[in-house]
């Protein structure tokens, strides 16, 4: 197949009229929106990558008066940090796409869960929403949004665990069913989606959705905003058409002397140089929201698996065993094998748990753990060792 | 141990008294105070009329809701992969000279907690930390005794 190469790209924060482009979405069907999102491909800029339009289609079904549109602005993806700058540049095009959203499935009630380590943006966010509230109520729209603050748990980055924390709870994800679109916070329908992926719906009702679905590969339609940091001569945010190999990545990115790249951060994959040329960054590859840490010859990939699985051990909400007692082990565990204590092929066994959390984790946390963990270990397997 | 005087009350009247308030009101005695004692707890609980079991298995989930006793100003320095290729070792060594204590502690003066933390979103501008909800970015030891000294000066 022959790649897309890399092409920056300037959509998301693109300076549009928000409220001409409000007044088109107020104009249009709330199907014909739902419509052009479906047309247009996009999927979820989180990380989980659900299809947006089926996710509005899904919530706008069911018949209930009471709905709710969540921005999920719980950005703690170790290396993810464009949110933060969405929110601060272009926060108008978030509320936007959340008003848009709250037309297309019938909400009237949109709420921003932000996560506490930004609540230093909070004051300039409620400034901008007090006018976008009397925007929008000129052109008719019944919809207004609230902020829910986090408190420091990378959990309530989780959907179901966003919603406890909402109403008051420890974060602990739900069992799945029912899903978010049924039954999502306070029980009700909800339409939880990033804050990349309200903006993006918002430029694909600003432009259309031809133009979007141009842009990209076929199960990986646009574009992405990335959040490149590690050892590279330029960390940053930086747009980027979807479809490019980690090579081509690397060619614009890297130090000359990369070894590895962490794509999806601490719940992502490590693709080793070997690799490189192969793996096109994308669901058909390695998905990612956004995450992108490059590491030079000079890192020792022991300590960046350690890094991330004293981070999982932490952040594991701790209800269920696999997580909560499997990421204690894999990490007890890959310091055993680095002292000595233990024969190195117990990184066999480690790798078979990492395994069984997959299948058997409640939730998303538990489950990708194992990412990082089998693509460090068997790509460098010497350095987890010796 | 701080007083509380009217806060709780002033916190559920701002919020609701609805179980989904719980965090909010929380926040804002954090926000106030840096942690949650226990008679905060149960002055919330009695305020929301749950269990103060409730209120503290709740605030003890969240990493921000601190049941310890806290200073004044609360350093967070992010210990993830990036800050800690970057250095996060040097800033930490400078923060524990300057305020002679170790992470996890208080000085005895209360004035200054030290921790740890994970990722705060700051990755591209490593090492990186927060002083209670003020970022401070791209840090290096010269750096963090000028910004420790001005802390020092507010007293």
């Amino acid at each position: 197949m022959k790649n897309k190469g890399l092409n920056k790209v300037d959509l998301i924060f693109e300076k549009i009229n928000a409220e001409e482009v409000l007044k088109k979405a107020w104009e249009m069907s709330n199907q014909s929106i739902i419509q052009q999102i479906l047309d247009s491909g996009l999927k979820g800029r989180g990380g989980a990558g659900f299809p947006t339009g089926l996710k509005w289609k899904y919530t706008a079904a069911i018949d209930e008066p009471e709905k709710y549109v969540v921005c999920n602005a719980d950005e703690g993806e170790p290396g993810t940090f464009k949110d933060r700058e969405i929110l601060d540049k272009v926060v108008y095009k978030v509320y936007g796409g959340m008003a848009i959203a709250g037309k297309a499935i019938g909400a009237k009630k949109g709420i921003v869960y932000l996560r506490g380590e930004y609540r230093f943006l909070l004051s300039q966010l409620y400034k901008e929403l007090e006018a976008f509230h009397k925007m929008i109520k000129e052109i008719g729209y019944d919809f207004e949004i609230s902020y829910r603050l986090g408190s420091g748990a990378y959990i309530c980055g989780e959907e179901s665990a966003l919603f406890e924390s909402i109403e008051g709870r420890r974060g602990e994800p739900r069992n799945k069913p029912p899903y978010p679109t049924t039954s999502g916070v306070f029980e009700k329908p909800t339409s939880i989606n990033n804050v990349e992926t309200l903006v993006t719906a918002m430029m694909i009702i600003t432009h259309g959705p031809e133009s979007y679905s141009q842009l990209g590969t076929k199960d990986s339609r646009g574009s992405k905003v990335f959040s490149v940091s590690g050892d590279t001569p330029i960390p940053g945010i930086f747009e980027l058409e979807l479809g490019m190999t980690v090579q081509e990545f690397v060619n614009e990115f890297g130090d000359g002397d990369t070894k590895a790249v962490q794509v999806g951060g601490a719940s992502g994959f490590c693709v080793p140089r070997k690799k490189f040329q192969d793996t096109i960054i994308g669901f058909e590859g390695v998905p990612t929201g956004g995450s992108m840490k490059l590491f030079n010859s000079s890192r020792s990939m022991y300590n960046v698996l350690h890094n991330y699985l004293d981070f999982f051990a932490e952040e594991s909400c701790g209800q269920c065993t696999p997580c909560r007692v499997g990421c204690q082990q894999l990490l007890r565990g890959v310091e055993k094998v680095k002292k000595g204590e233990i024969h190195s092929n117990y990184l066999n066994e480690l790798l078979k748990l990492a395994d069984t959390m997959k299948v058997a984790s409640k939730c998303g946390l538990g489950q990708s753990v194992g990412n990082a963990f089998r693509t460090i270990v068997e790509n460098f397997r010497e350095e987890i060792i010796y | 141990m701080y007083q509380l005087g009217n806060l709780v009350k002033d916190l559920s009247d701002k919020h609701g008294r609805t179980r989904e308030s719980l965090l909010p009101i929380l926040q804002g005695i954090v926000e106030k105070h840096n942690y949650l004692t226990d008679e905060a707890m149960v002055e919330v609980a009695k305020e929301l009329d749950i269990s103060a079991a409730e209120v503290y298995g709740t605030a003890s989930f969240y990493t921000f809701l601190d049941t310890q006793e806290r200073g004044k100003y609360v350093i967070r320095v992010c210990k993830t992969i990036t800050c800690s290729m970057k250095g996060k070792i040097e800033i930490l060594e400078t923060l524990e000279d300057m305020l002679k204590i170790k992470a996890g502690e208080t000085t005895s003066d209360k004035q200054f907690t030290l921790l740890e933390t994970n990722c705060i979103g700051w990755c591209h501008k490593a090492p990186a930390m927060l002083i209670n909800e003020i970022p401070y970015t791209e840090l290096t030891p010269e750096k963090v005794v000028e910004i420790i000294k001005g802390y020092m000066q507010k007293k």
